[in-house]
């Protein structure tokens, strides 16, 4: 563990950020240490990182590392990091967001992200609430649970984030949770490995809020929730049906090779300049 | 990279196609949009161009998006803009905060058209000057400039890219559908005429870099990403280091800034022309294409022995509030034409402070005031 902190720090802009704004016992610390550690592992030099996030818990965290950060506007980081990528292709662009920021207010430029496919990592953690805010209903709150604008119980449909993704031509799509987080590590990896757009959800819990207003308990008892409802997709073929039901898949859900746009944008200026 | 040598050439070209080759005679090498008349042809020309010059063009989902991917580019070291007109000059209020904000460079250019909402995508209006004054919300220091010719097209794109840079702010260039769509002869300057002006760059070791550094001429020294000088940028009120505050002192230092660096610098950024100003008792103010209608309305006058003058502001914003409070002390009549019910009118009227007569010439039914009318206006009024 003092290993693992090791690491962690020296990625931190401890000296001037922390403490952090995060509850004791929110999920996205442990995901920041995971992007973190995939990071480190893949040995990508601090100055060449971007992360670039919107508005919100999640997105508060380019705050605290220590690489380009770009805190953007509600719901368009993904838009800020299609700039930034173009711009300059070798810089390696991270995008942080929550299930709010990128699929209510930021839902258009998230399809249109899946879809043009330029080589960006999108790490989307869903709490199924708006945190920040306070508690109140997301596009990704369960039927008939209890958020504060939706107090009689939430009657719309939630998103499912990974299908979304593959619909809208996400080439790389992936779901972990904060419970597993050796595995959500090796899946950020992939993923910023991966020459495309590349899309992480990761299942992350807010007892402060949801928990609370949905008697789910504390963070302990959510992270249970989390360790007893994922299924990793190698082991989703060996289990009866049945025990799939309300359960959800984790692991690479989808891995397909599309032409990436920056690489196809470089085609274009060669043949605008004549060079093919 | 292939170098542009844009030669000194006459060719007969389309406003907007002047903007798209004022932007890259600038040092624009990223254009992100989103369809829109009366401007897509700035777009179309610079997907075309673009790449030639080793730039790169995007097509985005909307103009939210479009300025987003603009402000990206910009930070990451490449100059950028995006070009729209009134329904999505609106969409784009939210990142020019952000920009002005943030103190990114970037340049949008509004070829105005007929509103509210959806309005009239295809006829004149100026009824965005206020828009691009106090669109965003917040405390906001806007610098809009304001072509009347094809040639002005090019060169005022030129000079926001170069203001731009100079002061860290997005600049807004305010044209219209008539501008935009009107074909000019242009005789373009060799590229060794056009003064450019690059963002400064730090010259601290990244460890005492200071994004956002408070310094006497309230601009700051900007790093790109990737530079080596790791930094957070944020929307959020923030201290020179860019990470957010909530300090009070710190928070007005950081507004004061944003004000200042326009406020202290009118004289660098405004740019006025006048006709027959210096004995005129009547003064026509307007600006964009209705000044062309008002200097021929004012030669009319001269003709007709009234001492009619031009005053035409190239940069709406800042407003001259200097320069105007003494012309107004000279002049018995001001008339302000513009084609919208009013808006410029009221910076006359606040600077005037009742020194003189203030009258409003307006039109917004989609046709454009014409010298006659402004003529029979200053016949009246005088």
């Amino acid at each position: 563990m003092a290993l693992l902190s090791k690491v962690t720090h020296q990625y931190l802009r401890t000296k001037k950020q922390f403490p952090n704004v995060w509850c004791a016992g929110c999920g996205i610390g442990t995901i920041m240490g995971a992007i973190i550690r995939a990071i480190d592992g893949l040995k990508l030099p601090q100055d060449d990182v971007v992360m670039v996030s919107g508005i919100g818990c999640s997105s508060r965290m380019p705050v605290y590392v220590d690489f380009n950060t770009l805190h953007a506007t509600h719901g368009r980081p993904l838009a800020f990091a299609t700039g930034v990528k173009l711009a300059q292709p070798n810089l390696k662009v991270i995008i942080i967001t929550g299930d709010g920021d990128a699929l209510a207010i930021g839902g258009n430029h998230f399809i249109h992200a899946c879809r043009r496919n330029i080589d960006l990592t999108t790490i989307l953690i869903n709490n199924s609430t708006y945190g920040m805010t306070g508690g109140q209903v997301a596009p990704t709150t369960p039927f008939m649970k209890i958020g504060t604008t939706a107090p009689y119980g939430n009657r719309e449909r939630s998103f499912d984030i990974a299908k979304l993704a593959i619909a809208a031509g996400a080439p790389f799509v992936a779901r972990g949770t904060v419970y597993h987080m050796v595995q959500l590590r090796k899946l950020v990896e992939e993923a910023i490995q991966k020459k495309g757009f590349s899309l992480v959800e990761v299942i992350s819990h807010c007892h402060t809020l949801y928990g609370r207003l949905n008697k789910e308990g504390g963070a302990i008892e959510m992270l249970k929730w989390q360790k007893e409802h994922a299924i990793p997709i190698s082991a989703a073929g060996k289990v009866p049906p049945e025990k799939l039901r309300g359960k959800f898949l984790t692991g690479v859900l989808w891995d397909i090779d599309f032409p990436e746009y920056c690489e196809e944008y470089d085609k274009v200026m060669a043949e605008a300049q004549g060079k093919m | 990279m292939v170098k542009t040598t844009i030669q000194k050439r006459e060719r007969l070209i389309l406003g907007n196609r002047a903007c798209a080759e004022g932007a890259i005679a600038a040092g624009c090498r990223f254009f992100a949009g989103y369809p829109i008349t009366p401007s897509t042809e700035i777009a179309e020309v610079l997907a075309w161009e673009l790449p030639k010059v080793g730039g790169k063009f995007i097509q985005m989902e909307d103009e939210i998006a479009s300025l987003a991917a603009v402000i990206g580019a910009s930070v990451a070291g490449v100059k950028s803009m995006t070009a729209t007109s009134g329904p999505g000059f609106s969409l784009m209020q939210e990142h020019i905060g952000y920009a002005f904000m943030a103190e990114v460079p970037c340049v949008i250019v509004n070829v105005q058209r007929g509103g509210p909402s959806t309005g009239l995508p295809t006829k004149i209006a100026q009824a965005d000057t206020m828009q691009a004054r106090w669109g965003t919300h917040g405390d906001y220091h806007a610098i809009a400039l304001a072509p009347s010719s094809v040639a002005e097209c090019f060169h005022f794109t030129i000079r926001a890219f170069n203001l731009s840079e100079k002061y860290r702010t997005p600049v807004i260039v305010l044209t219209d559908e008539v501008v935009g769509h009107m074909r000019e002869k242009v005789t373009f300057p060799e590229s060794s005429e056009i003064k450019i002006i690059n963002r400064m760059k730090p010259t601290v070791h990244p460890g005492w870099y200071q994004h956002f550094e408070v310094n006497p001429h309230f601009v700051s020294p900007m790093a790109s990403f990737g530079e080596g000088y790791r930094y957070n940028i944020t929307g959020l009120t923030h201290n020179p280091d860019g990470f957010p505050t909530a300090r009070p002192v710190a928070i007005k230092e950081k507004l004061d800034k944003l004000k200042n660096k326009i406020t202290h610098n009118v004289n660098d950024i405004v740019e006025i022309r006048e006709e027959f100003m210096e004995d005129a008792h009547i003064a026509v103010f307007a600006y964009g294409i209705v000044a062309r209608a008002a200097r021929q309305a004012v030669h009319m006058a001269r003709e007709k022995r009234i001492k009619a003058g031009l005053i035409q502001p190239l940069t709406v914003w800042p407003f001259p509030d200097v320069y105007m409070e003494h012309m107004l002390e000279q002049l018995d009549l001001v008339i302000v034409a513009e084609l919208n019910q009013g808006q410029l009118i009221r910076e006359v009227m606040r600077v005037n402070t009742g020194k003189t007569r203030v009258r409003g010439l307006n039109r917004y039914d989609s046709e454009l005031i014409t010298p006659d009318q402004i003529f029979q206006k200053i016949r009246e009024e005088k």
